[in-house]
């Protein structure tokens, strides 16, 4: 097995009194798709860009393709797409990403990656004209450009479009094809479950919980279904096999986990029939990386 | 769908090839920005053309003569001073110093291509201006060959970078971009660009004759129109400045 690609171990950052990143350790293997996931003030930013360099850790340690992260040499393997800015406004698209080609050595066609991108009518246009999500596209591409062996990206898909964020999703797993490393982190559940290798996901600068999206998300299933607020779960769990869980969360919605088969599809249908209760969107479904994410770092607003 | 050959092939561009591209956007940026252009070229030739012709007030000597060096001190100040502070603060704000510092360019590197982009920008000033000066009928007249003027050029460049970036590292864009402005007006009206030195009174004259602007207007005059001898005390002033102006500007830089 080859050394990891990014190696994070017992970091530290604080801002003043505040401890942004408080002993985290994650690694992102090498080839792999690496997401990290967390609330907003997780440490995710932080934490990513300590790993590019930007920050100096307090603590700890981080080997980014087995250098400290300071080193120069990194400049050219590494290609970093920040949360959002670093263009000069007045700049054209295309003259950005030609001049960021230009330092490197064997870059991509900077058109080619424009057309791919769906930036190609914009390459005349220049930055603070460009909607968010084309920004974001053109940080995507500058990030790219050098053909590096490490990507880190700060959150690729906000702010774009649903047929911006697919094209991102390919891309991103063609790098992955390619034997490109990626290390990202997002907001959004279903892109770390779709694209990532590994998940980690951190919660007030710690690391919370971290496997495949199938490790956290389990094996088990869930029926799921919408009724009147309230219901009294107590007769139920009696009528259903030992083991089953039952809870409404959040209200009118109904969850319950357990050996979810005909059997017990029958024994709730029956106690719903019995409250005189029609349950309504009833599904089977394996718990979502969503569900295991508020149920990690809590349902109330940061 | 285009194909794209992702797979890894990194490596950083040869430094002279990074430093030509940098400082071909920079040069790019300044030439194509309104503001600057005002400063760095509208403003000067509008100083030129208006002092030149129109007998505003006394000086010594032929009005054209007089005027053109102060007007090409002028213009090295509008780029290497005002105009380098924006835009590096403005740089430093949107973040695309930092962004820059996550490429294969150096620090070196970008500093090269600013300056590189400013010596460009500062070629383009000096033909404008000479040749409307010439168009007005100035006939220079060189009395310590081309060196001389070319060597104060090069020392208010670095006086006036030091003190544009000591600024543009330390102060937020938007008190940069006022301060760069005032101090462009006020050397413009004090630092001997248009209005003799020797107009204000006894006690100013002292500190006025310290400031680069006035260093290099006197500098250049003196070279420009024969005199002699060769203007050492405002060499070495415009030297003070630039390697106070950098040291400084380097101890104290924030690249965010």
């Amino acid at each position: 097995m080859s050394s990891p690609a990014v190696e994070v171990v017992d970091l530290v950052k604080r801002y003043g009194r505040l401890t942004a990143v408080d002993g985290l350790s994650l690694t992102a293997e090498s080839g792999a798709v690496t997401a990290i996931l967390g609330p907003n003030g997780a440490g995710k930013t932080t934490t990513i860009e300590i790993c590019e360099g930007f920050r100096r850790a307090d603590g700890g340690t981080v080997r980014v393709l087995g250098l400290p992260p300071s080193r120069r040499e990194l400049r050219a393997r590494v290609g970093i797409m920040p949360q959002s800015g670093g263009v000069p406004p007045a700049m054209r698209c295309g003259e950005w990403l030609r001049l960021v080609a230009r330092f490197h050595a064997h870059p991509l066609d900077p058109d080619a990656l424009l057309d791919r991108l769906g930036l190609a009518d914009q390459a005349r246009t220049p930055y603070r004209r460009l909607s968010g999500g084309q920004q974001q596209r053109l940080s995507l591409a500058a990030a790219l450009i050098g053909r590096p062996e490490l990507v880190f990206l700060d959150e690729p898909t906000a702010g774009m479009d649903p047929q911006a964020r697919r094209s991102c999703w390919d891309l991103i797993g063609e790098l992955r094809a390619a034997g490109v490393s990626v290390v990202l982190t997002t907001h959004f559940m279903d892109e770390a479950e779709k694209l990532a290798d590994h998940v980690v996901i951190i919660d007030r600068g710690r690391v919370v919980a971290e496997g495949t999206p199938a490790e956290l998300t389990g094996a088990e299933r869930q029926l799921r279904f919408r009724a009147r607020p309230g219901l009294n779960l107590d007769e139920l769990l009696k009528a259903l096999p030992a083991g089953s869980a039952a809870k409404e969360s959040p209200a009118g919605h109904y969850i319950i986990e357990g050996e979810v088969g005909p059997e017990l599809l029958a024994t709730v249908t029956a106690w719903c029939a019995a409250e005189g209760v029609t349950a309504e969107a009833l599904s089977i479904e394996r718990r979502t990386l969503e569900d295991v994410f508020l149920e990690l770092t809590g349902r109330e607003l940061r | 769908m285009t194909t794209l050959d992702l797979t890894p092939a990194p490596g950083a561009a040869p430094l002279p090839r990074m430093v030509l591209a940098q400082a071909g956007a920079e040069m790019r940026g300044m030439l194509r920005n309104g503001e600057q252009l005002l400063l760095t070229m509208i403003i000067p030739v509008l100083v030129l053309v208006g002092f030149s012709l129109a007998p505003l007030l006394e000086v010594p000597g032929e009005r054209i003569a007089y005027v053109t060096p102060g007007v090409l001190a002028l213009a090295i100040m509008s780029t290497a001073f005002t105009g380098q502070a924006i835009a590096t603060g403005f740089e430093r704000r949107y973040g695309v110093l930092k962004r820059l510092g996550a490429t294969p360019l150096s620090r070196t590197g970008l500093m090269l291509g600013k300056t590189l982009a400013i010596a460009g920008v500062e070629i383009v000033q000096v033909v404008l201006i000479v040749a409307v000066a010439l168009g007005l009928g100035w006939r220079p007249e060189l009395s310590h060959g081309p060196v001389g003027p070319v060597l104060f050029v090069v020392a208010g460049t670095a006086a006036f970078s030091g003190l544009g970036l000591l600024m543009a590292g330390t102060l937020r864009a938007e008190a940069t971009l006022a301060a760069a402005n005032l101090v462009y007006l006020v050397l413009l009206g004090l630092g001997g660009v248009v209005f003799p030195v020797d107009l204000f009174p006894a006690a100013m004259q002292g500190v006025v004759e310290l400031l680069p602007i006035t260093a290099l207007a006197d500098g250049l005059r003196v070279l420009l129109t024969g005199g002699s001898p060769f203007p050492y005390q405002e060499l070495l002033i415009l030297c003070g400045w630039a390697v106070a102006g950098l040291v400084l500007a380097a101890l104290t830089f924030r690249w965010e």
